[in-house]
């Protein structure tokens, strides 16, 4: 079987999109330092993908246990709006933990759901993603809620040695997941867990536990990628924050090669696949075509990406090269 | 308890839930209690209702579909087009849309089939795909001006107290009426329920699996075009970003419904009921007048999550008396 962390298919295709940016637009890469911070479409690239690499990281991890969080979406506008109705008023760390705790709590939710309970994860999680959006507009009280707090404007627009704080936050949050993930056994028992839920429960695993974990994990990158959302803007917008990016984050981590029936997962290429839909994203606009443009390609490049991973497809190729040796 | 009485449990909860529910709206705003707005609810439902009928065929077979609301957007727009700029008629317009869905609905069915792929992410590339399609239609809203439409806006039956059954609500009426005939009546139904019950199994029974899935979906798609095509008759115009998010509507019309999500078993009334009660709260919003639109998705979030805590309950209430009895027969 080939393994999904090989990932030379997607460093290739993110190579590619970068390569064809750069001859529709030859200043691509160009970069400038201003006010310490590093600029350019590069750079751009990055930073506008920050919000579903944060998703994907959590996303990946719940696809890994063979489940899926429908839900993410409706957690970034909750969290976002949060945050900014609070950050004018209190001091950061207090804005921060507010928001955090509220992700965390929607992932326990949802988690208490699926594992607890045993209800589907579509099922479980599409709850919050129908009621999450009504419980941000309650925060928000149906307004666009803006704030002046420069600490919290940081997560948007800041910089952290001339990158982009987005960008930082990605990487840090990357290397937490990496850590806590891959230098334990939690890995390996989020592999068990969604290879065969039934199997590591009698092996020893304790599945619930594990389920639980990883929905609020997601849940914490959901509330990340809202700060980050509701710091760009300079406030929340509880109808549009995160709106349609739960369906990009499964995208970008389909796209990682992560199998949606659980198991083997990467969490580099995860965040290589929602780099590799921005890059898209900006190459359609960067190339004049119309950005309605986007969906098409993207309903393209998911199939594409399937069809490469079907087992049918394996098994007419293997007959293929069978017959013709 | 009687085990065909058992069978039905789910649709009765739904039918109390809605009587409920209208009772309640009825003593806070004495107009409530109308046939001028069960009429309305009907009406205004009526695109919802039609697409949640295709979409109960899909749950009850253990699929999913998340492409009919852009397959709706898609369709508005395509028939605005058609009528206003590239001069078919109506319904030649209808008859083409209805094709093209049908058509796109089949090959989602055969993707899912043929490459043995999951439902779920099979349709959010047919998502995608309608959607991005109807935005390079036309982004903008084209009004529909054409006579056919305001004619058919007039046609209705005249019920006492201004009350009128119309045409949006006549068509809903009647595919309700068919699906239930379809699912509970011919073996295409069964084989639906089959499906959902066991594929394997079913598959060994000598049912032609890839063709009623390849059907199931196919249905699921002419009924979004039909859907988009009422939608369209609702506003007279098309516009590529309408039924944003129909899909999370339908599918939760279907489980309030008592449609079991796993698959294998639901009705066509109990979604009837579910829709009716989405329009409930929608209605009950406006005539309060007070209560922001917001309200309608936390209380549709909370009925999703009592009416699935609810079947959790009775799958483990359904597993428990097998066991006594046969404890019983030892004893």
């Amino acid at each position: 079987m080939k393994l999904p962390r090989t990932g030379a298919s997607q460093a290739i295709a993110l190579g590619m999109i970068f390569l064809i940016n750069w001859m529709v637009s030859p200043q691509f890469f160009d970069l400038r330092l201003q006010d310490g911070r590093l600029f350019g479409s590069f750079i751009d690239v990055l930073n506008r993908g920050a919000p579903v690499a944060l998703l994907s990281l959590g996303m990946v991890l719940v696809i890994a246990t063979r489940g899926i969080d429908l839900s993410v979406g409706a957690v970034m506008a909750i969290c976002g709006a949060i945050a900014a109705s609070l950050a004018d008023s209190y001091p950061l760390p207090v804005v921060l933990a507010a928001s955090l705790g509220a992700g965390v709590l929607c992932g326990l939710w949802n988690g208490f759901l699926v594992a607890i309970l045993g209800i589907q994860p579509i099922v479980a999680t599409l709850i919050l993603m129908v009621a999450g959006r009504g419980v941000a507009q309650l925060i928000t009280e149906g307004r666009i809620v803006t704030f002046s707090s420069p600490d919290l404007a940081w997560f948007g627009g800041g910089s952290v040695l001339g990158l982009p704080s987005p960008i930082a936050l990605v990487l840090a949050t990357l290397a937490l997941t990496v850590l806590v993930v891959r230098r334990t056994a939690l890995g390996l028992l989020i592999e068990a867990t969604g290879g065969n839920p039934r199997a590591s429960a009698l092996a020893g695993v304790n599945t619930r536990l594990v389920i639980l974990t990883v929905y609020a994990w997601s849940g914490l990158c959901g509330a990340l990628a809202g700060i980050v959302a509701a710091a760009d803007i300079h406030g929340a917008d509880a109808n549009n924050a995160g709106l349609w990016l739960e369906l990009d984050a499964i995208l970008a981590v389909v796209i990682g090669g992560t199998s949606l029936f659980g198991g083997r997962f990467s969490l580099v290429l995860a965040v290589v696949g929602a780099l590799i839909i921005q890059a898209m994203n900006t190459g359609i606009l960067l190339s004049g075509f119309p950005p309605e443009l986007n969906l098409v390609v993207k309903a393209v490049v998911v199939m594409a990406v399937l069809l490469a991973q079907s087992k049918r497809l394996a098994g007419l190729n293997r007959l293929f090269r069978r017959s013709h040796p | 308890m009687n085990p065909s009485v058992h069978r039905v449990m789910p649709v009765f909860a739904t039918a109390a839930v809605f009587l409920i529910g209208f009772l309640v709206c009825s003593l806070a705003y004495p107009n409530f209690a109308s046939m001028r707005v069960v009429m309305n609810l009907l009406t205004d439902n009526a695109f919802l209702g039609i697409v949640a009928v295709g979409m109960t065929f899909v749950i009850i077979s253990g699929g999913i579909d998340l492409s009919v609301g852009s397959v709706i957007g898609f369709t508005t727009v395509f028939v605005a087009l058609a009528i206003e700029r590239w001069g078919l008629s109506p319904p030649a317009a209808f008859v083409t849309v209805l094709i093209l869905s049908a058509l796109f609905g089949a090959t989602m069915g055969a993707t899912i089939e043929y490459f043995d792929l999951p439902p779920f992410i099979v349709t959010l590339a047919g998502m995608f795909l309608a959607r991005g399609a109807s935005f390079l239609l036309s982004t903008e809203s084209v009004p529909i001006s054409a006579e056919f439409y305001s004619h058919l806006a007039d046609i209705a039956i005249a019920l006492p107290g201004g009350a009128r059954f119309t045409v949006p609500a006549m068509i809903m009426v009647a595919v309700v009426i068919i699906g239930a005939v379809l699912l509970h009546f011919t073996r295409f139904g069964a084989n639906v329920y089959a499906l959902g019950g066991s594929r394997a199994a079913t598959a060994l029974m000598g049912v032609n699996v890839t063709r009623t899935t390849v059907l199931i979906y196919t249905l699921s798609g002419l009924l979004a075009g039909l859907s988009g095509i009422v939608f369209s008759l609702y506003t007279s115009s098309g516009y590529s970003l309408s039924a944003v998010g129909v899909e999370l509507d339908a599918i939760a019309a279907v489980v309030i419904g008592g449609t079991l999500l796993s698959g294998g078993y639901g009705f066509v009334f109990g979604t009837f009921l579910g829709v009716l009660i989405q329009g409930l709260i929608q209605t009950y919003i406006s005539f309060d007048g007070s209560l922001s639109s917001w309200w309608a998705k936390i209380a549709t979030g909370l009925l999703l999550f009592g009416f699935i805590a609810f079947q959790q309950i009775m799958l483990k209430l359904a597993r428990r008396p097998r066991h006594r009895a046969a404890g019983a027969i030892h004893a």
